[in-house]
C-alpha cells in the first residue's frame, strides 16, 4: 500500500521534471509522450527499491545482532580447550580392548594413579580373566588387608584380601583426601571415562596437555596447574607421566604418550567392563534381527498378494462396462441380466 | 523331489510330536552353529586382542615359578 502510494506520488512528480528528462529520454520513440514521466518515476522507483532492500538487509542483522549470536555462561578458558579426538582402536564398534594394553595401564594406574585416586568399584575378581590370571589376582588382592565380619566378642579384625573385595583407597574418606590434596579432592576413577565430556579423548588429552609453563597472560593460582583441556585451565593435579616412568613388563617403551594412552584404555574397561560381549551380542542381534525383518516382509508381502493384484471394475447399473480393454467377469454378468 | 519331500514329510511331519521334536532339535543345532560361527568370525576380527590370546604368557610364566 505504501509502495503503490509513493509510486502515485512520483507520477504526479513528474511533469515538473519532464523537461529536465528529455535527454534521456530518446531511446523509445513508440511511448515518447510519457518517456520523461517514466524516467522520473523509475529514478525514484530505484532509489526506493534500494532503500527498501537496505532496510530489509539491516533489519535481519540487527536481529540477528540481538537474538542470532551465541550465549555462552562461561569463557572458553571456563569451558576448558575441546579434546583432540583420537582414532581408538577400542571403541570401534567390531573391536574388542586390547588386553595386553588394559594389563598396562593396570600397571600404570597401580604404580602412579594409585597413590591418590580410588578405583572403588572394580572388584580383584573382575581382573580375574581381563587382565591377570586367578593366582596373580589372588596374590594382589593379598597384599592388602581388610576388616573382617565381626567375632564373637564383637571384635572387627584384619584378614588378607580376597577375590572378592574392591581395591583399597589410598584414603580413608572424601576429607583425608581433601585435607591431604591442599584441599582438592582426587576423584574415583571407576567411571571416569563416562563421567566426563569427551570419555577417552578427554583423559588422554589431559594427561598429555601439560605445558611446560603456562603460556604468557595465564593466571594460574597457588598451588594449581595449568593445563588447558581443564575446565577452568587451574587443575591441583600436576603432571605426573613422564617417559620411562614405569617399567613394562612386556618390554613395550614407556614414553608418556604410550602410559596416557594404555591408563585411558583401562579406565574405559573400568568403567564399562561389559563392553567386549555387549559389542559382539549387538552384532549377534543385528544378524537374527536380519533375518527376522526379511521374512516378515515376505510374509507381509505373500499375505497382502490378493489385495494387491486385485481389480475392481465399476458397472453403471443399466449399462455395459465402461472398460472394454479388460473381459472380466463383471461384463458377462452384466450381460446375463 | 516330490518323493523327497513326502518322504521328508512322512518322516518329520506326520506325527504332532515328531515333528515337535524335529522342531527343538533343529532350534539347538541352529542356535550352536550359529553361536559357534559367530564366535569364530569376533575371535577372527579381534585377533590377538582379547585374554585368551595373551592368556598364555602369564600362565605359563606362573607355572615355571
Amino acid at each position: 500500500m505504501l509502495a503503490r502510494s509513493c509510486l502515485r506520488s512520483t507520477r504526479l512528480v513528474g511533469p515538473v521534471a519532464r523537461n529536465a528528462a528529455s535527454k534521456t529520454a530518446s531511446r523509445s520513440a513508440s511511448t515518447s509522450s510519457s518517456t520523461a514521466e517514466e524516467a522520473a518515476s523509475s529514478w525514484k522507483t530505484t532509489a526506493l527499491g534500494s532503500g527498501a532492500t537496505a532496510f530489509a538487509i539491516g533489519s535481519v542483522a540487527w536481529y540477528y545482532h540481538l537474538y542470532g549470536q551465541n550465549v555462552d555462561a562461561m569463557t572458553p578458558a571456563e569451558e576448558g580447550l575441546h579434546p583432540t579426538a583420537y582414532p581408538w582402536e577400542h571403541t570401534k564398534w567390531s573391536k574388542t580392548f586390547d588386553h595386553q594394553a588394559l594389563r598396562r595401564g593396570f600397571q600404570v594406574y597401580r604404580e602412579v594413579c594409585a597413590s591418590c585416586h580410588s578405583l572403588k568399584r572394580i572388584p580383584y575378581r573382575s581382573l580375574v580373566g581381563n587382565i591377570m590370571t586367578v593366582d596373580e589376582a589372588k596374590a594382589l588382592a593379598e597384599e592388602n588387608e581388610y576388616d573382617t565380619e565381626p567375632n564373637n566378642e564383637g571384635e572387627i579384625e584384619k584378614r588378607p584380601g580376597k577375590l572378592s573385595d574392591y581395591l583399597p583407597s589410598p584414603y580413608k574418606n572424601d576429607e583425608a583426601a581433601r585435607a591431604a590434596n591442599n584441599g582438592a579432592l582426587p576423584p574415583d576413577l571407576s567411571l571416569m571415562v563416562k563421567a566426563r565430556h569427551g570419555g577417552c579423548d578427554y583423559i588422554f588429552s589431559l594427561l598429555t596437555g601439560y605445558p611446560e609453563e603456562p603460556p604468557a597472560g595465564a593466571v594460574v593460582q597457588e598451588g594449581l596447574n595449568f593445563n588447558p583441556y581443564f575446565p577452568g585451565t587451574g587443575i591441583a593435579m600436576a603432571r605426573v607421566l613422564y617417559d620411562d616412568l614405569v617399567e613394562y613388563e612386556d618390554g613395550t617403551p614407556a614414553t608418556t604418550s604410550q602410559m596416557a594412552k594404555d591408563v585411558t584404555e583401562f579406565l574405559h574397561w573400568s568403567a564399562e567392563p561389559e563392553m567386549d560381549d555387549r559389542k559382539k551380542m549387538g552384532w549377534k542381534v543385528m544378524a537374527i534381527g536380519g533375518v527376522l525383518f526379511a521374512l516378515s516382509v515376505w510374509v507381509k508381502r505373500y499375505k497382502w498378494t490378493p489385495l494387491k493384484t486385485r481389480k475392481i471394475i465399476y458397472t453403471p447399473p443399466g449399462g455395459p462396462a465402461k472398460n472394454p480393454s479388460s473381459p472380466r467377469p463383471s461384463v458377462k454378468m452384466n450381460e446375463r441380466q | 523331489m516330490a518323493g523327497l519331500s513326502s518322504s521328508l514329510y512322512n518322516l518329520f511331519f506326520r506325527k504332532n510330536t515328531v515333528m515337535l521334536g524335529t522342531v527343538f532339535a533343529s532350534a539347538f543345532a541352529i542356535q550352536m552353529a550359529f553361536d559357534s560361527g559367530s564366535e569364530k568370525i569376533w575371535d577372527g576380527i579381534n585377533k590377538g586382542r582379547q585374554w585368551k590370546d595373551i592368556k598364555h604368557r602369564y600362565v605359563q610364566a606362573a607355572e615355571e615359578e
